[in-house]
């Protein structure tokens, strides 16, 4: 359970994924927001108009995954860090995963780094193909992470340099 | 003597917009903090803030106190200490300062109590042991003046306090050994439970800290579990390395100078402890006397702002001082803060504040 | 142990400066809390407690708590996690409640 574990369900990842054919048409939102709480800067920040507007500051997000290009900048404005950016499209056997990452070091270009799960553990490799910096969030940089498909969705952190983050 | 319209008594997010709003309609305020640093506990919190817009939402605690402190320093009318603390308030409606090695009488019209909140303590047994720490002091030592507080961390509390800081940890590249959270459940923010999972911080629900040991500081501790009832389990103790011991338990507000002012007070847990009665501008019921922040019920920050940008406007108000759009900007902070407290996370705020309106 | 560098944060120190520790010589930043020097020199007992003789250390690091008090250059009960460092100090840790200083 989410609330015990701070590691959200199956049952609760299914309600924010998009269905196979969206995945497989290219990079598209998950928003791993589950409880309600007051924040909005997910819907503000969208230039697409894929968050619907909230009624009340303390609404769920709602993505109109047919709106949603993929191009992450909700990922650096989240404050929770609870978005990543999925696209199946991206090679025939690999899938590209969008993270905030606001750690040191920041990643190397083509750096060969261990690919974490929601409970930190190393689940494969991954490739680092680009680091992105919003402008007004540099300090969130989103790093662009090629992973084996099956992975995808299992994968939502970083390990760099054969070091975690808690060293 | 030092006279004034308003003085605001802590320059952190509450104090710093009672300053701005109170300053935009006209009234001579003069605002004080102990600290030589504007912002309060902004000046350390590196993660960004939930909210909206208005509210600075997406922004982090240490941009957006320079941001106030940018808009408090326009303003020819507001005077600003910093390394003042207020020592005490007096019968005659007097209070006193030391302010840099000097003794101060401040004589204001209006005041507004904004001195925020301080950690509370867990009983265990050498809980005294250096290296066990505020979860807030070893986020102001690290964040604020660079030097961690030792390698590997135990953090007790999963409030947003407990998950925020063993983030910012991480961050500096200390190891945090895992969350004990005595509540079945995660108290805080689940998105932050989760950005410290997926980085592999074990989060300990239905444990409690047994005690910590020791020779001259912090070694570890031994941590157990805790049945449906809060009793511990004897034979679920699990020991842990450690050379801090943060503790998250809550923040208790530092009501001092509404004691000595003689306002109201009820003790409601939901809201950290003895807290003053107050009217929909935030007037204590000492009239003059307002509060806004932490002092008046422990909560976010973002509420913070709102019940500054409130109390500043009412007690500018009640002193003739007006402004075009006064109703407006007094009914935007009012659904704003209602906002805040409205969802399922503002629960227990909303029941502990129902027991304190006059 | 200091922090060189930061995801989000830089940090601005003061000049070099040396104090004092219980006589032994040590090198903090200017305008910095005593507590901390002290910590990024690896020294957490900072006084003793006046019953019992325990190591005490800081405990809120904002000057709320009165855990951290130590004599600093004779005065006794300064709270260091507050206290600016400045050249040439000399903190001592205290030892149970400190002497009230009589003045001639």
């Amino acid at each position: 359970m989410l609330t015990k574990t701070g590691v959200p369900t199956a049952q609760e990842l299914d309600r924010v994924t998009p269905t196979r054919h969206r995945l497989e048409q290219g990079p598209v939102a998950i928003i791993e927001c589950f409880q309600q709480i007051p924040c909005n800067p997910c819907f503000l920040s969208c230039k697409q108009g894929a968050i619907q507007e909230f009624s009340d500051i303390n609404d769920l997000p709602v993505l109109d995954d047919s709106k949603c290009t993929g191009c992450g900048i909700c990922i650096a404005n989240c404050p929770g860090l609870a978005i990543f950016v999925v696209d199946y499209s991206y090679s025939p056997d690999e899938g590209l995963v969008k993270l905030p990452y606001e750690f040191l070091p920041v990643p190397e270009i083509d750096a060969q780094v261990d690919a974490l799960d929601r409970e930190g553990r190393i689940a494969g490799k991954g490739r680092v193909v680009k680091v992105q910096r919003f402008k007004g969030q540099e300090r969130t940089p989103v790093v662009w992470l090629a992973v084996p498909k099956d992975l995808v969705m299992s994968v939502r952190n970083i390990k760099v340099g054969g070091q975690s983050h808690a060293r | 003597m030092l006279k004034t319209d308003i003085a605001i008594i802590g320059a952190g997010p509450a104090g710093l917009n009672a300053a701005i709003s109170a300053a935009a309609m006209g009234a001579k305020v003069l605002l004080l903090d102990r600290d030589d640093r504007a912002g309060g506990q902004l000046i350390k919190q590196t993660h960004k803030f939930f909210g909206s817009r208005e509210l600075h939402a997406s922004l982090r605690g240490i941009d957006i106190a320079s941001l106030l402190l940018a808009r408090v320093r326009e303003f020819d009318n507001i005077d600003f200490r910093l390394g003042a603390t207020v020592l005490g308030y007096y019968e005659d409606g007097v209070i006193t300062a030391e302010y840099r090695g000097n003794f101060l009488k401040i004589k204001a019209d209006r005041y507004v109590i904004a001195t925020g909140a301080s950690e509370k303590i867990l009983p265990f047994p050498n809980n005294d042991l250096p290296g066990v720490y505020g979860a807030g002091a070893v986020q102001t030592l690290t964040n604020v003046y660079g030097v961690l507080p030792g390698k590997r961390v135990i953090m007790v509390g999963s409030g947003n306090i407990g998950l925020i800081v063993s983030y910012q940890l991480l961050q500096a590249g200390v190891q945090v050994a895992g969350i004990v959270e005595a509540a079945p459940g995660i108290g805080g923010y689940l998105v932050h439970a989760a950005k410290i999972r997926r980085a592999g911080v074990p989060i300990y629900t239905s444990h409690t800290i047994k005690e910590a040991y020791g020779d001259s500081s912090v070694q570890g501790a031994v941590i157990w579990q805790l049945d449906e009832k809060w009793q511990p389990l004897n034979g679920t103790e699990k020991d842990i390395e450690a050379d801090v011991i943060c503790i998250a338990v809550g923040l208790t507000p530092l009501t001092e100078l509404l004691w000595q002012a003689g306002c109201q007070m009820k003790y409601v847990p939901q809201l950290g402890g003895h807290v003053n009665l107050r009217d929909e501008n935030l007037m204590t019921s000492v009239p003059g006397i307002y509060v806004a922040g932490d002092v008046s019920g422990v909560e976010e920050a973002s509420a913070a702002m709102l019940e500054g940008k409130l109390a500043g406007l009412a007690a500018a108000k009640s002193l003739g001082y007006s402004i075009e759009n006064y109703d407006e900007l007094w009914q935007q902070a009012i659904s704003q803060l209602d906002g805040l407290r409205s969802g399922p996370a503002g629960e227990k705020i909303r029941s502990g504040l129902k027991m304190l309106v006059r | 142990m200091r922090i060189d560098e930061h995801p989000v944060l830089t940090f601005t120190r003061g000049k070099k400066v040396t104090f004092y520790f219980d006589g032994k010589k040590i090198e903090g930043y200017e305008g910095e809390p005593i507590a901390a020097a002290l910590h990024a020199a690896g020294v957490k007992v900072l006084r003793h407690s006046h019953k019992k003789n325990r190591p005490r250390g800081f405990y809120c690091a904002i000057g709320n708590c009165s855990s951290c008090l130590m004599v600093v250059d004779g005065v006794p009960n300064v709270r260091v996690c507050v206290e600016k460092l400045r050249e040439g100090m000399q903190v001592e840790t205290q030892k149970g409640r400190g002497d009230l200083i009589v003045e001639d």
